[in-house]
């Protein structure tokens, strides 16, 4: 490089700076339009509601007068429904992920079911309300109650729970795999020690991810019949007695976080769409407790993970 | 805990397998005929023998007709231009290439004294990969405690006996030159570790179940000279314990830690021998223009 041609390079250097600051701001634009949009609704509803978050409001069932109502069947139900969907959907899809990825043979029946698996992930919630209602209502004769919602609900996400672990299996490098194998580890061996513990963290995620999707599930929810106002609580999964646990709860009808908002935005008076305000709120905070606790696990679990 | 060997042992009687030493590349393979008696410089008997192998990933023959003998308690290197197969051979010997689909092994290579051939197919490959440890290029810890990683391959034995471990821990790491480093930290990360001592952790992970064979596949070349001359030391160490193949593209590493040194040229073995004659006194021009570095 000769000296004469410095300032050339210099004008270059500058230009080139200009083109990034565009991009710089362009990128800053764009993320600013999300991130304001949904700032700007999480505040409305906030400000909306925000007279009706009081203790009383998650203690009451809901009621004819909007003053009185509250969304304490609502939370109730829609944790259990979670509970129903994490057990149901967890152990399925954390098998099916590790088998397809670890034992499955490659063949063309593995390819098809790959690409189903993937497929099934986008196929609309209602279509699988559809479904459940045929089978689980009917055939099976569960009913329309916080065991069809929780399996229903467990079935649209198990396509992220399996995607989930995949990735997370494909994630550990081979040298790591050779390593157990080379000394001597059978596959169940090397899955329980490695793949399994190794990957949890991911699979968290993905379980969790699933499960605030979940949460705000309302198509596939109304369409096995959830109802929409319902001023009781099914029976309590634990006791004082032995054996502790029951299982009757499964059987009861319940309704549903979203299902209640929905419940309340439909009706004419103002009072009630305060109520609907508050309700999304909570909603909101709680989806985003869940994903507050995915990030958790990403840096504290994952951080003695590493190779 | 019986160890696989003893057991084989019990089962058979050793057969006589030592061989001559200018005959050991040529005529390999007829080194397990009963009738091959004879020894090979000071009597060295022979630990495994490479007959006619020849191995394919899918449709590509990446080593042919391989024969060669892996002397007991000796360092055997496997030098070679990369991509010559080297490292395809190696992993052979603790069936590595089983975990992917479409790999093929023709021939045999039989460990002694029970000349088990390790590539039928009947052996099972986890048989195998207890009789005989890996360790790897980049050293690969598992992302455990340093004690989880050198107890591990004596938990898939069956191990339970805590004290029982912790001797075979504290022995192994003895053994890998580990011990008084992390004699004080055996419950924190592997990780933490620094490359050369992870690469002697996985070293201990390899000696806590005591292999007959152990296989080394470039080990230094993710380490700077320090930690590469430990590494070394410690192979010279291990050589009156344990039959030692090493791979390694570094000549003068090859000719400080080996006693028998193989020269792989395009999937081909060119020339076996003793060290000293290979460097000294190669048979074949290739192989001199290689170790001179005017090749490869
Ligand atoms: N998984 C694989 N599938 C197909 N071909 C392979 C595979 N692994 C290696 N090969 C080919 O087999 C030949 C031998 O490879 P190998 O890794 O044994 O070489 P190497 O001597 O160890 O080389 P290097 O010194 O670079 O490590 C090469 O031509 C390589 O491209
Ligand atoms: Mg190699």
């Amino acid at each position: 490089m000769k000296a004469e041609d410095i300032p050339l390079i210099r004008k270059i250097i500058r230009r080139n700076k200009r083109l990034e600051l565009l991009f710089a701001v362009a990128g800053l634009v764009a993320l600013l339009i999300g991130v304001l949009t949904f700032v700007a609704l999480f505040a409305q509803m906030a400000f909306a509601g925000w007279e009706r978050i009081t203790p009383e409001f998650f203690t009451n069932f809901p009621s004819r007068r909007a003053a009185q109502a509250g969304i304490l069947s609502a939370w109730v139900g829609s944790l259990l429904v979670m509970l129903v969907t994490a057990v149901s959907a967890v152990p399925l899809g954390v098998a099916s992920g590790i088998y397809l990825e670890e034992y499955a043979p490659k063949n063309l029946l593995t390819d098809i079911i790959e690409i189903n698996v993937t497929n099934l992930a986008g196929v609309p919630s209602i279509v699988y309300g559809l479904l459940a209602l045929g089978v689980f209502v009917y055939t099976f004769g569960f009913g329309q109650s916080i065991l069809s919602a929780g399996l229903t609900l467990g079935l649209l996400i198990l396509p992220v729970v399996i995607v989930a672990t995949r990735e997370s299996i494909r994630s550990i490098p081979l040298h790591i795999r050779e390593a157990a194998y080379g000394l001597g580890a059978t596959r169940w061996q090397v899955t329980r020690d490695h793949i399994v513990p190794y990957s949890l963290p991911g699979i968290m995620t993905g379980v969790i991810i699933g499960m605030s999707r979940a949460i705000g599930e309302t198509a596939p929810i109304i369409t096995i019949g959830a109802l929409t106002f319902i001023a009781f609580l099914p029976e309590s999964p634990v006791g004082p007695e032995f054996p502790w646990v029951n299982f009757e709860w499964l059987t009861s009808g319940f309704t549903v976080m979203p299902i209640q908002m929905f419940n309340w935005t439909s009706r004419p008076e103002e009072a009630f769409q305060q109520n609907a305000a508050a309700a999304g709120f909570i909603l909101v905070l709680m989806t985003l407790a869940m994903n507050a606790v995915s990030i958790w696990i990403r840096y504290h679990v994952r951080k003695d993970i590493k190779w | 805990m019986v160890s696989v060997a003893t057991m084989r042992m019990s089962e058979q009687t050793a057969a006589d397998t030592q061989v001559q030493p200018d005959a050991a590349a040529g005529a390999a393979r007829s080194l397990n005929s009963p009738e091959t008696t004879a020894r090979i410089g000071s009597g060295v008997p022979v630990k495994a023998s490479v007959e006619n192998f020849s191995f394919y990933y899918g449709d590509f023959k990446a080593l042919k007709s391989i024969s060669m003998p892996v002397h007991e308690k000796r360092v055997t290197a496997l030098i070679g231009p990369s991509g010559c197969g080297k490292s395809t051979l190696l992993r052979t010997f603790n069936r590595m290439h089983d975990l992917y689909p479409g790999n093929r092994y023709e021939g045999t290579i039989r460990l002694h004294p029970d000349n088990t051939n390790l590539l039928d197919p009947a052996v099972d490959p986890i048989e195998v990969r207890m009789r005989i440890g890996m360790v790897f290029q980049k050293p690969n810890p598992f992302p455990k405690s340093i004690y989880e990683n050198v107890a591990y391959g004596l938990r898939i034995r069956g191990e339970r006996n805590r004290s029982a471990i912790d001797d075979q821990v504290r022995e192994a790491l003895r053994g890998a030159a580990l011990w008084s480093e992390v004699e004080h930290r055996l419950h924190d990360p592997a990780t933490a570790l620094s490359g050369g001592q992870q690469q002697r952790l996985c070293i201990a992970r390899c000696l806590a179940t005591q292999p007959e064979v152990l296989l080394f596949d470039e080990p230094t070349s993710a380490l700077d000279p320090i930690a590469t001359a430990s590494i070394e030391e410690l192979i010279h160490e291990l050589r009156d314990k344990v039959t030692i193949l090493i791979v390694t593209h570094n000549m003068q590493q090859a000719a400080r830690v080996s006693d028998y040194t193989a020269y792989m040229y395009l999937g081909e073995l060119m020339e076996f021998g003793e060290t000293n004659q290979i460097f000294v006194n190669p048979t074949r021009k290739e192989t001199e223009d290689y170790i001179t570095g005017r090749f490869g």
